[in-house]
């Protein structure tokens, strides 16, 4: 019995990591190499099934999907870590100034955070495109914004939780500084719930890529990115079936896998569990 | 009743946080409603015409302090976009998104406690496994896509389901349930493994207690442990959870509403967004922070029913 | 005690999902009224649902601009004269005309027996009404600037209605249709949008917006036999691949076609091919360098496939275009145009190499998010480019943004758009190009264009006026004005019953003579 639970809890995290090293690798040999160029147009070879020259086949320009697919996990990883980067550092600043403060410092920021999250994501994202404009950096910026609040919660509730244990108030007698105690000593404490939180906000990045894509905004043609790609595919879905399953499943995989580590980090750390 | 108080003031100091985001948005928002309205067709006489008419000549701040004096009156103004009342627009398509996250919720709960009921007995053997990783998939799935796939393999397949626009329930519930069953599966989805896993986990947590112990070394049959005692005390941190999947689903309805032409608050807030219509964009949002919150509030509220140690904090 | 009622409401619910299903086989029927499948075609309910995608701007004609809008209200509403498929004119709610030799007297004989929707005969009163409202003469802001160049307008008796000009303007006849001036009852006055009545082959029953525009047959329309069909709903469909699907399913009867998929729906659907009248094109703004130099332009035309982007943009429902007239003007056109930049990426270098680029420059294409076509576009536009040494980065905005930035603030290098049709050559010409015109977003400026203009609304012989057009059509193409890339198709697929459709070198959909034959 306990040899199965051990087992189940590494398919998640072996899986995850598996997937998560997999697209890193093909990000990786992107940079070198790609079968094809990844914007160069071919028009005659348009909408090509799957097979010979074209592993995924090719899309409506003639170019080869499988090394947009490529090059795609660039802008898959430079949406999601940008996103998570400004997710976490602001998300961490913001829950920790809350939970750590407290009274009407911590009032004033959970409400905003909290009249943040009541507003559902992709609208915000919708406007805040519109706001900075499109693109990579654009995009993981807007989807950066709407991933704190959630980073905030969680950081305020640790920082709340760790505010008056023992070590803190041995360090607060000893003169800490209050910026030292917040981040040399409470951050690594609460980093692993931070860090499973990360993970989950990368998928939902990728999932909100996408989505910005559906609505015609997101990453700028013709950087190859996922969404996008799925976007345009919806036009071919039953002449040119492939189109759509290449980005599909590429998105589908990478955040499945991303899921997959955040619930394997979080089983890990939860302490009930480990019994 | 301090509790409920402190709820109330909460609900209305982020109502107003939400409008004050939306209006310093909206302030840089580049974009014009009336020429996006009237698009490459128009003359300038009747952009002007207009734009004097519905007062967008004035300073936006203005415009949200009138805003700001309807709502307290009960008057969210006129929409730009269909010169009508806000007001007339949200409770047409109310209805609409109601149904479809009603339905969608039903469908949560009906597949994810059996579900995660089922995987808990089995806890750890190839079938829950493969329930969790199969459901996960599910919720890596961009949602658009899903509707499409939904529409290109059970809409189109099956003359039963309509793929877009809205039947009312009062006019055929077989109608209306032909619109918004693919559309609420879609929603649905990605939430059923997020409550396939807390109901999962939550009767994980109440087999290790002691009661259980206790009560199962009393002879108790297995069915009658997991469904008198396990399941009902499981309840209430799985309602905490679909306080979540609410607000999730109300968020979900947007992008599916359009996949599906459903006319329903989702769509008529992308289509003010991009209109740049200020009143209805303010009437949107004010509508689904009520009922975001409204929900936690309720969820709040239930819960220190269900566990009376919640009000002493 | 709990889980008890859960249980129960659980079960409740799970009851009802069943029932409704059960039910449903009978119930079905009602759900499907507005559709006509196989089985119904018996007794034919002459009723249609007519995709569009999106909703009219207004429903009062006067106020209304976005051509979506005419597309389907000019069901509703008339003018005195009528559009044909062929983009000349012929008498509407006139029954004759006579212009005076000056060109400056107009004298219309108005139809009798014309009734309103809501019953009213249409009365000299009613017209004056129109063109006052229009004119800014009934005490409220004038709603059109075609009417600038009217003198006077009078009905010297109940038949009879005269409008005089300031100036002959041999496109003045243009400005009568239902699209320019509507005509419209008195009594509705302050309804018009709310609750608008007309005389046309279909009433007003309701909108909602969003949802649909719903209109029901005119049983006293004049038109001795018309309409056919007892009910028109336009259902409003943004996204134009569940659109054909929808078509598929059978829940729409007309729908526009995406090109990709054509080959999916032929065969069992009536498949029509409209020559949009539109030019789409691809162009600068020419106060800006480099755009300013027409060496540069034209380099940028003769770098630009325009094979390439009506194969895989338009998948080949295409017509290249040389100018901003496409063929479906007849003989307005100028052929032979669109070959006068064949693709030549060698030339195309010398030429910026002789305008003092010969290493190229970088430079923004900023198109609207609307509709995928333009992003499509730009890719091909960036990709051809770049084979001339010119560095292009795309820029997708909204299609508020893009109005407001590019069309209107003019502050943009280069885009790409499509100009909508118009029945007539003059406005083909002239708006957006002109630098008379306001909507010249281009920036075009050229002294001998600028005078063809003007001249040919002087001339009244047509031999003459298309001899002008076909001048203002090459300077155009010589100056390279834009990349005139291609007038595309609309591909209308309906229900194979469905007959009567007719295509008008600009967007209306034509409900009169649609019927469904068995």
């Amino acid at each position: 019995m306990k040899q199965l639970q051990r087992y189940t809890k590494k398919i998640n995290l072996v899986i995850g990591l598996l997937v998560i090293v997999g697209f890193l690798l093909v990000m990786i040999v992107s940079f070198f190499y790609t079968p094809h160029d990844v914007n160069a147009m071919n028009i005659p070879e348009k909408l090509r099934g799957p097979g010979g020259a074209y592993m995924f086949g090719t899309d409506e320009f003639g170019r080869d999907i499988f090394s947009r697919i490529m090059k795609g996990t660039q802008t898959a990883f430079a949406v999601g870590l940008l996103t998570v980067a400004i997710g976490t550092i602001f998300g961490i600043l913001i829950g920790g100034i809350a939970g750590y403060v407290g009274g009407w410092v911590d009032e004033i920021f959970m409400r905003t955070m909290d009249a943040l999250m009541a507003f559902p994501g992709i609208i915000l994202a919708l406007m805040l495109v519109a706001v900075f404009g499109p693109g990579i950096t654009n995009t993981a910026i807007a989807l950066g914004i709407i991933a704190i609040p959630a980073i905030a919660r969680i950081a305020r509730s640790g920082f709340v939780q760790q505010r008056d244990s023992e070590y803190v108030l041995a360090a607060k007698l000893i003169g800490v500084k209050p910026y030292s105690i917040m981040f040399r000593h409470i951050l690594p404490n609460i980093s692993s719930q931070i860090i499973v939180a990360a993970t989950v906000t990368f998928a939902t990045a990728m999932l909100a890529e996408a989505a910005l894509s559906y609505l015609g905004l997101g990453v700028q043609p013709p950087n190859p990115s996922w969404g996008r790609m799925l976007k345009d595919s919806q036009a071919y879905l039953i002449g040119a079936p492939w189109y759509t399953y290449a980005p599909g499943g590429a998105i589908t995989i990478l955040v499945l896998g991303l899921y997959m580590l955040s619930n394997a980090l979080r089983d890990f750390m939860d302490p009930r569990s480990k019994s | 009743m301090m509790y409920i108080l402190r709820r109330i003031i909460l609900l209305i100091t982020t109502i107003l946080l939400v409008s004050i985001i939306t209006f310093g948005v909206f302030q840089i928002l580049p974009g014009d409603p009336v020429r996006t309205m009237l698009g490459t067709e128009a003359d300038p006489t009747q952009i002007e015409n207009l734009r004097s008419e519905l007062g967008l000549d004035r300073p936006l701040y203005e415009q949200y302090v009138d805003w700001m004096k309807g709502l307290l009156t009960g008057q969210l103004g006129n929409s730009i976009r269909f010169s009508m009342p806000v007001k007339e627009l949200l409770f047409d398509r109310l209805p609409v998104t109601m149904s479809l996250a009603g339905l969608t919720l039903i469908i949560v709960l009906i597949i994810s406690l059996p579900l995660g009921m089922f995987a808990a007995r089995r806890q750890n053997k190839l079938s829950d496994v493969s329930l969790s990783t199969v459901t996960q998939i599910g919720m890596a799935v961009p949602s658009f896509w899903l509707g499409m796939m939904l529409i290109l393999y059970i809409g189109l397949q099956f003359s039963f389901f309509k793929i877009s626009g809205y039947i009312p329930w009062t006019q055929s519930v077989a109608g209306a349930l032909s619109t918004l069953i693919l559309p609420a599966l879609t929603i649905a989805i990605p939430q059923i493994a997020v409550n396939f896993r807390y109901v999962r986990t939550a009767i994980l947590e109440q087999v290790q207690l002691d009661y259980v112990r206790t009560i199962r070394s009393k002879g108790m049959s297995e069915q009658n442990v997991m469904y008198k005692h396990v399941l009902k005390n499981s309840m209430i941190p799985i309602l905490t959870v679909f306080g979540l999947i609410m607000a999730e689903v109300v968020a979900g309805t947007i992008i599916v509403e359009q996949v599906f032409s459903l006319p329903g608050i989702g769509q008529l807030l992308i289509t003010a967004i991009s209109n740049r219509d200020f009143p209805l964009v303010q009437g949107i949002v004010m509508y689904i922070t009520v009922a975001v919150v409204m929900i936690n509030f309720i969820v709040d509220v239930l819960y220190s029913v269900l566990d009376p140690r919640i009000r002493l904090r | 005690m709990q889980w008890k009622k859960s249980g129960l409401i659980l079960l409740t619910v799970l009851m009802a999902i069943v029932m409704a299903a059960c039910s449903s086989d009978g119930e079905k029927t009602t759900t499907t009224s507005g559709t006509t499948d196989g089985q119904a075609a018996t007794d034919a309910p002459q009723e249609i649902v007519v995709r569009v995608n999106d909703d009219p701007d207004f429903l009062d004609p006067h106020k209304a601009t976005a051509s979506i809008s005419y597309q389907m209200i000019l069901n509703i509403f008339e003018g005195l004269m009528a559009p044909e498929t062929d983009g000349s004119l012929k008498e509407g709610l006139a029954e004759s005309y006579e212009i005076s030799e000056n060109g400056l007297t107009y004298t219309f004989k108005i139809r009798q027996g014309v009734k309103f929707h809501n019953g009213d005969d249409l009365t000299m009163e009613d017209i004056q009404y129109s063109f006052d409202r229009l004119m800014g003469k009934n005490g409220g802001e004038k709603m059109s600037n075609s009417f600038d160049n009217v003198a006077s307008t009078e009905a010297p008796d109940a038949s009879t209605f005269v409008i005089k000009l300031k100036e002959p303007n041999s496109n003045f006849l243009y400005s009568l249709t239902g699209r320019q001036s509507a005509i419209i009852p008195k009594s509705n006055d302050g309804k018009h949008n709310e609750n608008p009545i007309g005389t046309g082959p279909f009433a007003f029953v309701k909108y909602a917006p969003g949802t649909n525009l719903e209109l029901k047959k005119n049983e006293q329309y004049w038109q001795e036999g018309l309409p056919y069909l007892n009910k028109v709903t336009f259902a409003f469909q943004s996204d134009d691949q569940a659109a054909i699907m929808s078509l598929m399913a059978n829940e729409v009867d007309l729908t526009s076609v995406p090109w990709h998929r054509v080959s999916e729906v032929e065969g069992s659907y009536n498949l029509s091919h409209q020559n949009n009248n539109s030019s789409l094109i691809v162009t600068f703004n020419e106060t800006k360098a480099p755009f300013d130099n027409v060496k540069v332009r034209q380099a940028i035309n003769y770098a630009i496939s325009k094979a390439d982007i009506i194969d895989s943009v338009f998948a080949g429902y295409a017509v290249p275009l040389g100018s901003n007239m496409s063929p479906a003007m007849g003989d307005f056109q100028k052929k032979g145009l669109e070959s006068m930049y064949e693709r030549d990426v060698e030339k195309a270098k010398a030429l910026l190499a002789e305008a003092g680029y010969p290493d190229g420059f970088k430079t923004k294409i900023t198109v609207s998010s609307h509709n995928d076509i333009y992003s499509n576009i730009a890719q091909i536009v960036v990709a051809n480019l770049q084979e001339i040494g010119i560095d292009v980065e795309i820029e997708v905005v909204e299609w508020g943004i893009w109005l407001d930035r590019v069309y209107f603030g003019r502050d943009y290098a280069m885009t790409t758009i499509d100009l909508t049709g118009r029945a007539s050559a003059f406005e083909v010409l002239n708006d957006y190009i002109s630098t008379n015109d306001s909507e010249n977003f281009f920036l075009f400026k050229n002294e001998e264009y600028d005078k063809i203009m003007a001249d040919v609304l002087k001339e009244t012989d047509q031999a003459k006026q298309i001899e002008y057009y076909h001048r203002a059509q090459e300077i155009l193409a010589e100056q390279a004005t834009a990349v005139y890339i291609a007038d595309y198709q609309i591909v209308w697929g309906s229900d194979k019953q469905v007959t009567g459709l007719k295509s008008y070198p600009f967007w209306f959909h034509d409900m009169s003579e649609v019927k469904f034959s068995n």
